[in-house]
């Protein structure tokens, strides 16, 4: 047999994860408002469905912006042939302002900064490529998005530090947890080159204020290291307080800065709903960074296709700012009936006010404070209450019990199908569960059918490493 | 006003990040300079550069624009736009199912039907460029080797080397044999390799041949693979050009090879393709890998997630591949043209005395200035190439560019511009071979 390389017959590609898992089951019946109402509703997917209306009007009135219509088809030759890795002048600077949009214009970004790759998930792997050599590290907060293990970590061969953050202050970041990682990166003799954020977060759902923002610029410029900000989900938050883009940290009066050393990272898979159209942007302070990402984005350039229609439509300012909007009234109203029904029913989330998902706290369903435990409650949640939520340890969250819960994938009615069998479950469950000091360990499992526990014990429905047939990056079906 | 502290040696970046390996200093990439600063325009600017160092097809554009005329409703996302959403939605790394069975029936179509595809092995990147950057991530570990057959494509050096850590050994091919490979040469490289401490782990074949401009023979693709079978390394056949063969019954494909040995030794071969060349789209990205080998597609799949082709492009695609008359037409009208074309540059340059290497494919031919070295040496070819340049005013690429062994070989590409533009560059070269004898004669 001929052999494959390291990197090809290692996990590096994280698939293994049970963040993955869950998409077995819901890919193997999914939900269908009619033809299959019992089905397995996908809430693990932090996709944003809820503007397309207002993209189709823009689309049926600009037929110029598809290179296939009559009106659009004299540009065809022209695009087809435009493979500069610079980029379209057009398309870029359309996305710069995008970008000074979603940030109130607050700030401005230089379209020349603007470099592509093949969606966010290309961009992370390109500066890690840039910044660090392989045994090198980057400090990651928790938690945090799975793909961050497979994006910074499988081909560059760089290393993930987590700085630890817990529920007792919401998971905010402390100049000392920043320290310990530092410290225990060094212990472990690992070279750190830069801390990665995502902000507003993944799969936290909040956004990070001021005063922390300032603090890991200092420490960063302290240790002499990058910081590199994702900030993939900035036009979704729908609600105060308002967003600080790390673009704006470094304006300030009294803020201290190399900027050699602020990137950013974007994408319009979140904020516009485009994951399959692959629009990834760095957008580096650094003039060699810039220069070598623009290198090495010939590795995931845009389709000058797309680039085409981007640069149409983002450079429209009337439809971007009731686009703006729009998308933050519907994640606003989608997000605060979701956690109203869910306090219904005593589930609490933590308080957020962006992204397209909710962070929500099972702990207290939680036989035993493991995550053992924590595993057992999402298969019940999976198989039972048939939803496919992503559990806290597949973000590396430190804490058992927190589970991220999308709610922007799908229409009004498939929500509440999703929300009266929480609801159904909790009520159930409630009535099993005994207060802890009362009880003997047989009692504090929760209900479990017969069937539904040898279910569990099957091999290949449990196991993590069972291999999917299929991409679990499938389209939601709603 | 933010205040910006005075900077320390800057933070170092990556070693990858530093190195000279994206190859952007060869001159491959510098004669575009002088383009970009005097580029040729018909009206314009008659006398400035004529880009012929740029691999790119512009002989049969009309055809996709009749075709896009003609089903403008189906292409794009019809009227009201009902598919868009999920067609925007769409990332699934498999790539959509339209579009892969459409690139397969494309890919056997260029073949004559002599090879079938199955649409499940095919794996989707932005370009060829990623394609074979992520086959080298698969096959290879940082410090191992590929052989490569010289003369080669210049942008190899940056996708099989810069961020894989992977090396290239020359295969040496020359002129005595018009440059085919030979299983002398082949096991010559390896064992070059060897002796540098470098683990061989495959060989990777461009066929038609970058910049050849002609087809890899049946005996010679059996012999190459014989070769990695003994080895026991994988084969990778870069067949970016396959539908750029004038003829078509003189392009063999690799997976022709390996159906007539009933696939055996299938698993070690990888084929890459790409629709930048025959269909003249570099700009949409859109790259293949077919495997034999399972464990190589699912791989590649997952690292496709680095590289993916934007649905939007996949979707239009999958209905223009998909009408049978549309790409039978396509393929014969585009080989014609091509033909056309080499005919037309072959026969101008022999009429100003310039010879080139018997080519039946692609988009450029393989010319023979070593007569008028200075020195048979790379310096010689590069002060040749210099004059070219700045006095006749083409951009050609450079041989050595191409790690060719032998100085004095340059690559002109000829189906990047219109006929009348070649006929401009003709005359140059032309006037500049009577300006030539003329100083010999004089001397």
């Amino acid at each position: 047999m001929v052999a494959m390389s390291k990197i090809a017959t290692g996990n590096g590609h994280g698939e293994n994860s049970p963040y993955f898992d869950g998409w077995k089951a819901y890919e193997t019946n999914p939900f269908h408002p009619t033809e299959r109402p019992e089905g397995v509703i996908q809430m693990g997917l932090a996709e944003n469905q809820l503007c397309f209306n207002l993209i189709k009007n823009w689309l049926i009135k600009h037929p110029e912006a598809s290179l296939c219509t009559p009106q659009g088809v004299n540009k065809f030759k022209e695009t087809a042939l435009f493979q500069d890795y610079h980029g379209m002048p057009e398309f870029r600077q359309a996305v710069a302002k995008f970008m000074g949009k979603v940030r109130g214009d607050r700030v401005k970004f230089d379209p020349d900064r603007i470099v592509m790759s093949g969606g966010a998930t290309g961009a992370h792997e390109m500066v890690a490529f840039c910044l660090a050599d392989p045994g090198e590290a980057f400090l990651v907060p928790t938690p945090y998005y799975p793909g961050f293990d497979r994006d910074l970590k499988w081909r560059t061969g760089v290393e993930l530090v987590p700085v630890n953050c817990e529920s007792y202050n919401n998971f905010k970041i402390t100049r000392n947890a920043l320290e310990a990682a530092y410290v225990k990166a060094q212990e472990a003799n690992l070279r750190v080159k830069g801390l990665l954020i995502t902000n507003p977060s993944n799969p936290l759902g909040t956004i990070l204020d001021r005063d922390t923002l300032k603090s890991m610029v200092r420490f960063i410029n302290d240790k002499n290291i990058h910081l590199i900000g994702d900030e993939i989900y900035a036009a979704t938050v729908f609600m105060e307080p308002e967003f600080v883009s790390i673009s704006e940290i470094i304006e300030e009066e009294d803020v201290e800065c190399n900027r050699d050393l602020i990137h950013i990272v974007y994408s319009l898979s979140k904020d516009m709903g485009f994951p399959g159209f692959r629009v990834g942007i760095v957008y580096s302070y650094n003039d060699s960074v810039v220069s070598c990402a623009r290198k090495m984005s010939s590795f995931g350039l845009v389709s000058s296709q797309t680039q085409h229609l981007i640069a149409s439509m983002l450079s429209d300012g009337e439809f971007v700012d009731n686009f703006i909007t729009e998308n933050k009234e519907l994640l606003f109203k989608r997000h605060k009936y979701f956690t109203w029904s869910l306090s219904q029913v005593g589930i609490g989330c933590l308080k957020g006010n962006s992204g397209l998902f909710i962070w929500m706290d099972l702990r207290k369903l939680l036989k035993e404070k493991t995550f053992a435990a924590e595993m057992e409650l999402w298969r019940v949640i999976i198989n039972e209450v048939k939803l496919n939520v992503s559990p806290g340890s597949s973000f590396h969250c430190e804490e058992p019990g927190w589970f991220r819960v999308c709610f922007a994938n799908m229409d009004d009615h498939t929500m509440k199908v999703a929300l009266l069998r929480i609801r159904t479950f909790v009520l159930k469950n409630n009535e099993a569960m005994v207060p802890l000091k009362l009880c003997r360990p047989s009692s504090l499992k929760l209900s479990l059918s017969r069937s539904l526990s040898r279910r569990m014990e099957a091999p290949g429905i449990m196991s993590p490493h069972s291999p999917l047939p299929q991409s679990p990056l499938v389209r939601a079906r709603t | 006003m933010a205040i910006e502290i005075e900077k320390p040696s800057s933070v170092r970046l990556s070693k990858v990040a530093i190195s000279k390996t994206h190859g952007e200093d060869s001159p491959y990439f510098a004669g575009w300079k002088a383009y970009d600063e005097n580029p040729y325009d018909e009206i314009h600017n008659q006398s400035g550069v004529i880009q012929m160092g740029l691999a790119e097809n512009q002989v049969s554009f009309d055809l996709l624009e009749k075709y896009l005329e003609e089903h403008h409703e189906v292409s794009s996302w019809g009227k009201g736009a009902p598919g868009f959403r999920e067609n925007a939605l769409f990332q699934d790394y498999h790539g959509l199912k339209s579009f892969r069975q459409a690139m397969a029936n494309f890919m056997e179509q260029i073949r004559g039907g002599k090879a079938k595809f199955d649409p499940d092995r095919i794996v989707l990147t932005a370009g060829a460029t990623a394609a074979n950057e992520l086959l080298t991530f698969i096959l290879a570990d940082p410090g191992d080797a590929l052989l490569v057959p010289t003369p080669y494509y210049p942008g190899f050096d940056r996708d099989l080397r810069w961020r894989t850590g992977v090396k290239i050994v020359p295969i040496h091919c020359n002129s005595s044999n018009n440059f085919q490979i030979t299983p002398e040469a082949l096991e010559a490289a390896y064992q070059s390799a060897e002796s540098m401490d470098l683990k061989v782990r495959g060989v990777l074949i461009t066929n038609p041949s970058n910049p050849l401009g002609s087809t890899i023979q049946s005996s010679v693709l059996n012999d190459i693979l014989d070769f990695a079978v003994h080895k026991n390394i994988h084969l990778v056949s870069d067949e970016i050009y396959s539908g750029s063969t004038f003829s078509p019954s003189e392009f063999v494909s690799i997976a022709e090879i390996l159906r007539n040995r009933n696939y055996k030794d299938a698993e070690r071969v990888h084929i890459v393709y790409s629709l930048s060349k025959d269909l003249g789209l570099p700009g949409f990205r859109v790259g293949t890998i077919y495997s034999y080998n399972d464990d190589v597609v699912t791989t590649a799949r997952r690292m496709s997630s680095f590289t993916l082709i934007s649905s939007q492009t996949q979707h239009l695609l999958a209905c223009m591949l998909s009408n049978h008359e549309f790409t039978q037409n396509y393929i014969k009208t585009n080989r014609e043209r091509l033909n056309k074309r080499y005919d037309m540059i072959i026969q101008g340059l022999k009429k100003a005395g310039i010879e080139c290497l018997k080519g039946n494919a692609g988009l450029f031919c393989w010319m023979n200035l070593s007569p008028l070295l200075n020195e048979p040496t790379r310096q010689g070819e590069l002060e040749l190439w210099n004059i070219i340049l700045n006095q006749v005013k083409l951009n050609i690429s450079p041989g050595s560019s191409c790690h060719c062994s032998e100085p004095g070989w340059f690559r002109v590409c000829f189906a990047n511009m219109s006929e009348q533009t070649l006929r401009v560059a003709l005359q140059r070269i032309h006037k500049f071979m009577e300006q030539r004898k003329v100083c010999s004669v004089n001397q």
